[in-house]
């Protein structure tokens, strides 16, 4: 298992993941820390820092700390869920298009095609439109946005592995195919598919945050990080902290996550590219 | 040719490269290059004869640092030279073909341009375009005037390379430095490109040296033979004098190692491992593997000694051992047709790719025998088709026609629809060792598997036959417990034999097995297949590309060309008395030692 | 991929360029079409009835009658989606969903050409910054690889790549409209004026969208760059004596722009996506803050015009992308 953490010791990794490790901690803690309601006003609207208010209050004269403190448990559990299920129906697609490389595969891959020809964000708010603001619409939007690609990058992996001695020999001797995937090329394609993670993480953060920025996500009165910057951001001057903390949060987390990714990537020898998807040649 | 008298053209002398850390790389090399010598500059993987041969051009490594010594060619020094300095030397004075000619021509660039900017980076003026064109005669690709507008994409492996040849040669350097230029190549291409290079100094006297793992491709083209092992030249001289009276064990181990089809006889590997950077034994760093290693081995590290004017040799016990007189065993017993039932009937088998759009098969209309307890080689190049026809027997891939044959029952195309029975009796060995091995499950858990799956044994008797099988492949019991990146590559092609043994197979098709690995290691992994055949009374495909591992191995041969058989025989008759065209070609190209050799 | 060790037929007398970007072409339209019915079907089919969802809180059963009149709900799907592409195809976006539940007749083109105008001007500043920064710095730090510029240009693209809009256009906003007071927090610009009229609103909308993009643009070329230089041509030119610039140059360089071309269409493209964001940070009345505002009207005319524009831009993106590719790969230009 050192082997595993041995990214911690790079500066890079070091840093990403003591940033991770202290947003992840604020927003899973936080809840229990704050010293006031969310959701209910405790003075008068967007004064500044006092010790009343540390950070002061927002444009309905809620405390912006207990908001802070409150408002990244969304953002982050929403991220994870649509992150895992487009890993879930990614890689059942990408195993099953490159194991099998029967009729299947090239529908699949047509099909990744046109989603990968679709600009990510629009795609979701199309989807937001006709089904109206719901975290269930937005979680299956993200994880749809991100399992192509995951698709496409299991299923090169697949096609790799599949021509490798041990592979075959597994077939040869006439194993079924779920043994063998299972025992054989899964173990195998992990690694290179999972490298990615960190930055779909961030990406899922990204465009989950974005969307809750531009109100058609999380509704008022939660407390979210995003929706406090688009709620407060026309009185940046009167309360700077009610917009900039928020900011910082989300842009601590995402860096940190990178970091951490990157280093990650570089211990096991690759660098932290995002791949071209498409390829000209092909 | 002995060029000894002249000032030689490359001096190189008690050179010291190391890793940054401090690990040495190369240790003391003192070699020369004499006018219009061909120098083979023979090692295995991670005996430093790249390194020492790119100290040449001043190059080295990312991370690796010169300790001390000197380098010098066309008179002047290399190292430790400015970089301005080492580009006008570069190209004019010394120049370099690479090893792999596809990676090694810029993509965007016509061949003709890419030759021209290396006359343009020595020569200002002239008549470069007249240049270019004799440079390509020089290689033999002058015909077409056009030629020079094309680019790397649109040639052969063997024309790519003939035009970095060009490129090396467009200055006229005094000197080049080869690194493995053939090896990516097929063997008639290879020994039209030797032909070329040794015409090359005949005509235009430019030195050469020609780094490679193969002592074969040197022996009968180059002048003199350096063998480096682990860093130091442990021996130097003539090539006839190399080859014929080795003075080093190691020199001798190698030699002994050559598949040759001419002289068919026992191969004999060298036990061990050869040692890595930073892993070098105290005292002489063959003597681990050495066969007459004695105490003092171990604890001095010999010094380069003259034996004859122009032969050095790295060995403390040189002069009291006579290597030459080692046992010449005859190989196989002559080939004579033993009456047997066959186990295995192809007929008219055609396989086809799905991906391949020319219509074209991959093997058309093949049909062979494989009788009980007998050895047949599929010979044929890369592309050939012989590879499929392994896959087909083990059902990996589903012919389009024929039948295949088992003990006379016919099979099925996929290894899913054939009975146990079957699916034990056909086992496979692949290529390359480096993928054959699940890099996931410690070596225990794949030879596990087939006994378990195809022999239906339970855990337990399944955990007992692991150091059983381990052992019939000469490997230790202890490493069971290993992955397969702890092994090396030989190592891991004996676990994948032992996986194949597992099933207790009746016939075994191993394809290309020793192809991956270095010339020492495939002599005893041959070996331990010949063992295994006589014991077991195995049945065995052997598909191979060379021919002299076919002598040494084979009851019967397959020729194969372009998919379909050209020729079939046995061994001694079709090496002999080749009787189709291809097959002469392929023999007259294959790489084999000189008369005299041991 | 598989598909670039197959054996490709010789085509008689067409030429690789016209046939290869016909494939292009035709693909592209096929994921249009596909697109196009994926837009509809997510509209029009996905919550039941459109004209209570446009109507949403002021539905009643007339307004609700009288609105699925107007909009031709009460015919099939199929036809309606017939309709809708073949208006579009011939430049007729139809009329606004929500001005149909007004009583009103505006048209889709008439609420969209302004914005596009806007958008179109601001996405070009920005590409024009970003394409040769891209380039620029991506190429520097493998040639000057280990060296602090290296370093400090890899860092801070890491960085800056992972910041979404919104938190970098805020954080912008924070220093120079709240810190320094040098730029204005908003662009906007009344309708039918031209945004180049005011041109120190633009600056902050224009760094927020090139942070992002310009730092995966720099990332991907840069990791190209470095792939080549680690190529055996360029070894095998250096150690024939070829100068260190025309090496950098012809072999290195000249390399990594086909590789780099496809990087930046697909930046482009984020760019596009960043524009949703940015505008509504900055309040611009572009397309973004318009479909945006369509979403949140649920106007669903408005929003599938729109994203059947911006999917045709996208695709158009790729397809040039293919044709810079196509002439600087040599390899690409014949048939094999």
């Amino acid at each position: 298992m050192s082997d595993a953490l041995r990214f911690l010791r790079t500066p890079s990794g070091a840093i990403g993941g003591g940033i991770v490790l202290f947003v992840v901690l604020v927003a899973a803690l936080g809840p229990y820390l704050a010293p006031h309601d969310p959701t209910a006003p405790v003075g008068i609207p967007l004064t500044g820092s006092s010790s009343h208010a540390w950070l002061g209050t927002d444009f309905l004269g809620r405390d912006v700390l207990s908001r802070v403190l409150n408002g990244g448990r969304s953002v982050i559990g929403y991220a994870a869920a649509a992150t895992v299920l487009a890993y879930l129906v990614g890689m059942a697609i990408g195993l099953i298009a490159g194991y099998t490389r029967s009729m299947v595969d090239p529908v699949l891959m047509r099909t990744v095609d046109v989603m990968l020809a679709f600009p990510p964000l629009l795609f979701l708010l199309v989807l937001i439109a006709g089904a109206g603001t719901s975290i269930t619409v937005l979680i299956i939007g993200v994880a749809a946005i991100q399992a192509p690609a995951i698709s496409r990058i299991v299923r090169t992996a697949t096609l790799e592995v599949s021509t490798r001695g041990y592979v075959e020999a597994g077939i040869a001797r006439g194993e079924r195919a779920f043994a063998v995937v299972g025992r054989e090329v899964l173990p195998n394609i992990l690694a290179p598919v999972l490298v990615d993670a960190g930055l779909r993480f961030t990406y899922s953060i990204l465009i989950i945050a974005s969307v809750n920025f531009l109100g058609l996500g999380l509704q008022p009165p939660n407390s979210d990080w995003a929706l406090m910057i688009s709620e407060n951001r026309t009185y940046i001057q009167l309360n700077a902290f009610s917009v900039l903390v928020p900011a910082a949060m989300i842009g601590l987390l995402t860096i940190g996550i990178n970091l951490t990714g990157d280093a990650i990537a570089r211990s096991l020898g690759r660098s932290y590219v995002p791949r071209t998807t498409r390829s000209v040649t092909s | 040719m002995s060029a000894v008298a002249v000032e030689p053209v490359v001096r190189v002398e008690n050179l010291c490269l190391g890793l940054q850390s401090g690990e040495p790389v190369v240790d003391g090399v003192t070699f020369s290059v004499g006018p219009g010598e061909i120098v083979g500059l023979v090692g295995e993987s991670g005996s430093g004869k790249t390194t020492t041969a790119l100290s040449l051009l001043g190059y080295t490594r990312r991370g690796i640092v010169v300790r001390g010594g000197t380098v010098e060619v066309g008179g002047e020094s290399v190292l430790g030279r400015d970089r301005r300095a080492l580009r006008g030397l570069r190209g004019n004075t010394v120049s370099y073909v690479p090893q792999d000619p596809g990676g090694a021509l810029n993509p965007s660039m016509r061949v003709g341009d890419a030759i021209l900017d290396v006359l343009r980076a020595h020569r200002r003026g002239g008549a470069a375009a007249e240049s270019v064109r004799a440079a390509l005669e020089r290689v033999e690709l002058g015909r077409d005037p056009r030629f020079a507008g094309r680019y790397p994409h649109q040639l052969s492996g063997g024309q790519q390379q003939r035009v970095t040849i060009a490129m090396a040669c467009v200055c006229d350097p005094p000197v080049a430095v080869l690194d493995e230029p053939t090896t990516g190549l097929d063997v008639l291409t290879q020994d039209r490109i030797l032909a070329e290079l040794r015409r090359l100094r005949d005509e235009d006297g430019m030195a050469m040296v020609y780094v490679t793992h193969d002592l074969a491709v040197v022996s009968q083209r180059a002048d003199r033979i350096t063998v480096m092992y682990a860093g130091r030249v442990v021996e130097n001289g003539q090539a006839s004098d190399v080859l014929e009276r080795p003075r080093h064990p190691y020199t001798r181990a190698l030699v002994e190692a050559i598949p040759d089809f001419r002289k068919p006889r026992a191969l004999r590997g060298i036990t061990g491992v050869s040692v890595g950077v930073g892993e070098w034994p105290n005292g002489c760093a063959f003597a681990p593997r050495c066969a007459y290693e004695q105490t003092r081995c171990h604890e001095t590290v010999p010094v380069l000694e003259e034996t004859v004017p122009g032969h050095h040799v790295r060995c403390l016990r040189w002069m009291e051992l006579d290597l030459q007189a080692g046992e010449r065993s005859n190989g196989r017993a002559a080939g004579v047709a033993v009456e047997s039932a066959p186990l295995l009937e192809v007929s008219g088998l055609e396989a086809r790719y799905r991906s391949s759009r020319s219509g074209a098969p991959a093997v058309a209309d093949v049909s062979f025998a494989v009788e009980q307890g007998r050895c047949v080689a599929l010979v044929g190049e890369s592309g050939s088709g012989k590879t499929t026809i392994g896959r087909c027997i083990a059902g990996l891939h589903v012919p389009a026609a024929g039948t295949i044959s088992f003990d006379g029952v016919p099979i099925a195309g996929t290894a899913r629809r054939r009975p146990l029975e079957v699916r034990r009796r056909i086992q496979i060995v692949f290529q390359n060792p480096f993928e054959s091995l699940n890099p996931r499950q410690r070596v225990r858990s794949s030879i596990i598997r087939p006994l378990r799956v195809l022999r239906r044994l339970s855990r337990a008797e399944a955990e007992r036959e692991v150091g059983e099988l381990l052992e019939r492949v000469k490997l230790p019991a202890r490493l069971g417990e290993r992955f397969p990146v702890e092994l090396s590559g030989g190592e891991r092609q004996r676990v994948a034999i032992a996986r194949a043994l597992a099933a207790r197979p009746d016939l075994l098709v191993c394809d290309e097995v020793t192809s991956a690995l270095d010339v020492s290691v495939q002599a005893a992994v041959l070996e331990l297949l010949q063992e295994l055949q006589r014991d077991l009374r195995l049945s065995m495909l052997f598909i191979t590309h060379n021919l002299g591992v076919v002598a040494c191995i084979a009851d019967s041969v397959l020729v194969m060309d372009r998919g379909s058989l050209c020729e079939t025989g046995t061994v001694s008759e079709v090496l002999a008395q080749p009787s189709h065209d291809y097959t002469r070609r392929l023999l007259a190209a294959a790489p084999c030692l000189p008369d005299g050799a041991l | 991929m598989t598909a670039a060790a197959e054996p490709r037929v010789v085509r008689r007398e067409t030429s690789p360029v016209l046939a290869f970007l016909g494939r292009r072409l035709l693909g592209g339209l096929v994921a249009l079409f596909v697109a196009s019915i994926l837009i509809f079907a997510a509209l029009n089919v996905l919550p039941g009835d459109p004209a209570s969802v446009i109507l949403g809180r002021n539905a009643t059963p007339q307004a609700e009658a009288v609105l699925t009149k107007r909009m031709q709900l009460d015919r099939p799907a199929a036809a309606r989606y017939a309709d809708w592409l073949g208006g579009f195809l011939h430049g007729d976006l139809g009329l606004s969903a929500v001005s149909l539940a007004q009583g009103q007749h505006e048209t889709v083109w008439h609420q969209i050409s302004g914005p596009l105008k806007n958008s179109a001007i601001l996405a070009a500043i920005a590409a024009l910054f970003m394409i040769p920064l891209s380039i620029g710095l991506g190429v520097i730090g493998p040639i000057y690889s280990g060296k602090a510029v290296d370093h400090a240009i890899s860092i801070l693209s890491l960085g800056a790549i992972a910041l979404p809009e919104f938190v970098t256009g805020s954080l912008l906003i924070g220093v120079f409209f709240v810190g320094l007071d040098w730029l204005p927090p908003v662009a906007i610009v009344p309708p039918g004026a031209n945004p180049l009229d005011n041109p120190s609103e633009l600056v902050l909308p224009v760094l927020t969208l090139l942070f992002a993009s310009l730092a995966a643009g720099v990332r991907m070329v840069r990791a190209g760059m470095t792939e080549v230089l680690q190529t055996e041509y360029v070894q095998t030119a250096r150690l024939n004596g070829v100068a260190e610039r025309r090496v950098l140059w012809r072999y290195a360089l000249r390399n990594a722009l086909a590789p780099s071309v496809q990087v930046l269409a697909q930046n482009l493209q984020w760019l596009i996506g960043g524009i949703i964001i940015t505008e509504s940070v900055f309040a611009y009345p572009g397309i973004g803050t318009a479909l945006v505002n369509a979403v949140q009207n649920r106007d669903v005319t408005v929003v599938q015009s729109v994203a059947m524009l911006i999917a045709v831009v996208y695709v158009l993106l790729n397809l040039l992308a293919d044709l810079v590719v196509m002439l600087l790969v040599p390899k690409l230009r014949e048939p094999a």
